[in-house]
């Protein structure tokens, strides 16, 4: 997971405003909430002087903004993922919407499901249900925390 | 909904779209259970006598044959073989006075006093239901049955287990390596030297008594002991380390039971390797009156003098029915086993095949072929195939041979 501080530390830290914030601290949490691009931070991509923090903020945050993440931060590992369906059982979401099927460690069968099994790995659906998504967000670790190979992993 | 037979938790919940003999599509499958319905297409046997491929009736004549004439048949595996075809395999074994042993598990130590009644058991469904201490003890569930925490031992909800696994169970592993379940149960796991589970035991029964455990961390023995003592239901599932350690001396491991049943009621289920591992010990147990080695050479006997293990020179032919004894046995047995005349009936290609003088190819249950299975904690399931096929089953095959011999 990204910190904050690693962000904050590849900023100028200056506090010049021009990205309209009034502290490099609050635009590195504009930045890890993905309502800001590395961009809008004009003298970190204009000054040469800068050039190597922005090479380590963009090696720093390309996971986070490559598509192989949900909009959560979710990524799965595919080949390290036993699909034993943990994830599946243990998440409160999961639980809520679909009593019948993951709550009591079957499949999910009400279509609420945000995690499932398929082809013998973990998938990621319905993200929008997650309680790590939007800006309410909740750092719930259900899924994390039940793996026993570390196939999950939030960035 | 369809079965799984990839391992003995017999999982009722998958769902699979087949195109051209091939699985396409699967939900709810773990990924063995999806390399098992992977395996349909991949590596099948073909028959064959003597490194040659025949027609299918051809070798299970020769194979027929083979075994006719030996003087001291051995029959090996049948774990996955649906029931039927373990009933009339005993019925096989009857006919040709030979001794039947599945070698890959020495569960059968454990599941015979199950299936005694000395040791208390109960289904995963009640385990799910109501337990809420689950001791993984030399068994590595998240590895060798993935959905075995998930489907029934530590995160579903059940009846008397609304609060899931973070209020409402208790995970315990006592292994000698941090597993993947270990991992999972965290300050639950309990490291024990290779071949220290006696040891432990015997702590743990100390601490039980209210002695002080003669350990490194007594405080933690202790605490493991209060948490025992205050449990509602209890469930042990043990695993081949438990079942291999301590060179098959478990009485220790059974003295430990029966003295947990004395707080409450501890269940003990065996985590069996193959699908219908248990089918087999119940059939067995119900003709003999003891799990595997059996033999019916001279009357009925038992006792692991009689196995693969004790007699193995002895044997003049040997029949294996959907097993691997040759990657399973320890290398100078499998060396002598590979040396004797051998017929496999199988599935898939695999070591034991390839030593084989006559091997002949089967269906696979769950997936091409019907039939019944137990899972391991005894409860019967009915399977039905999925997708057609022309090979015979195993029940088909030991008809045969029954003919033939």
């Amino acid at each position: 997971m990204i910190s904050i501080m690693d962000v904050y530390q590849l900023l100028p830290k200056t506090n010049c405003k021009k990205c309209g914030f009034p502290t490099c601290m609050a635009f590195a949490v504009e930045l890890l909430g993905k309502r800001k691009a590395i961009e809008d931070c004009p003298p970190l991509v204009e000054e040469p002087k800068y050039e190597k923090k922005l090479a380590g903020l963009r090696e720093l945050m390309a996971p986070l903004l490559s598509t192989e993440a949900t909009e959560t931060g979710m990524v799965i590992h595919p080949e390290r993922c036993y699909g034993c369906g943990n994830c599946v059982v243990a998440c409160p979401v999961n639980v809520a919407s679909d009593p019948k099927g993951t709550a009591i460690g079957r499949g999910p069968v009400s279509g609420k499901a945000i995690l499932m099994v398929e082809d013998g790995v973990v998938k990621c659906v319905n993200v929008d249900q997650c309680r790590r998504f939007g800006p309410e967000k909740v750092l719930c670790n259900a899924c994390i925390v039940t793996c026993p190979s570390k196939a999950i992993e939030f960035i | 909904m369809a079965f799984c037979t990839g391992c003995s938790l017999l999982c009722d919940d998958i769902e699979a779209e087949f195109e051209g003999g091939k699985v396409k599509r699967t939900m709810n499958l773990c990924r063995k259970g999806r390399a098992h319905y992977d395996s349909l297409s991949i590596d099948r046997l073909t028959p064959a006598v003597g490194g040659s491929e025949v027609r299918g009736e051809e070798a299970v004549t020769a194979a027929g044959e083979l075994l006719a004439g030996a003087e001291c048949p051995l029959l090996l595996g049948f774990g996955r073989s649906t029931l039927e075809a373990q009933k009339l395999g005993i019925e096989l074994a009857k006919k040709l006075g030979s001794v039947i042993d599945d070698p890959t598990s020495r569960q059968g130590l454990i599941m015979e006093r199950i299936l005694k009644g000395e040791v208390p058991t109960c289904t995963f469904d009640d385990v799910r239901n109501y337990a809420d201490v689950s001791i993984y003890w030399g068994d590595d569930p998240s590895s060798s049955h993935p959905r075995h925490l998930s489907r029934f031992s530590y995160f579903p909800r059940g009846e008397k287990r609304q609060r899931g696994y973070e209020e409402d169970r208790e995970a315990i592993v006592i292994d000698v390596r941090r597993s993947p379940t270990a991992t999972i149960a965290a300050d639950g796991f309990f490291q024990v030297s290779p071949g220290g589970d006696a040891a432990f035991a015997e702590a743990l029964l100390a601490a039980l008594g209210g002695k002080i455990p003669k350990v490194e961390d007594k405080k933690r023995m202790l605490n493991l002991a209060t948490k025992l003592r205050k449990a509602k239901f209890g469930a042990i599932f043990t695993g081949p380390g438990l079942a291999d350690a301590q060179d098959g001396d478990l009485g220790w491991f059974f003295s430990l039971v029966a003295r947990l049943n004395e707080f409450t009621r501890f269940s003990v289920i065996p985590s069996l390797p193959d699908y219908n591992t248990r089918g087999l010990h119940q059939s067995l147990f119900d003709v003999a009156g003891a799990v595997s080695p059996v033999s019916f050479e001279d009357g009925i006997a038992s006792g692991p003098k009689f196995g693969v293990t004790g007699l193995l020179e002895s044997f003049d032919a040997v029949l294996v029915v959907g097993s691997d004894p040759v990657a399973n046995l320890p290398a100078p047995l499998a060396r002598k086993l590979a040396r004797i005349p051998m017929v496999a009936v199988g599935t898939h290609r695999n070591l034991t095949t390839d030593a084989a003088s006559v091997t002949v190819p089967t269906a696979m249950a769950g997936l091409e072929a019907g039939g019944s299975a137990l899972r391991s904690d005894g409860v019967r399931v009915d399977l039905e195939a999925q997708v057609k096929s022309d090979r015979p089953t195993d029940l088909q095959i030991v008809e045969m041979l029954m003919e033939v011999v």
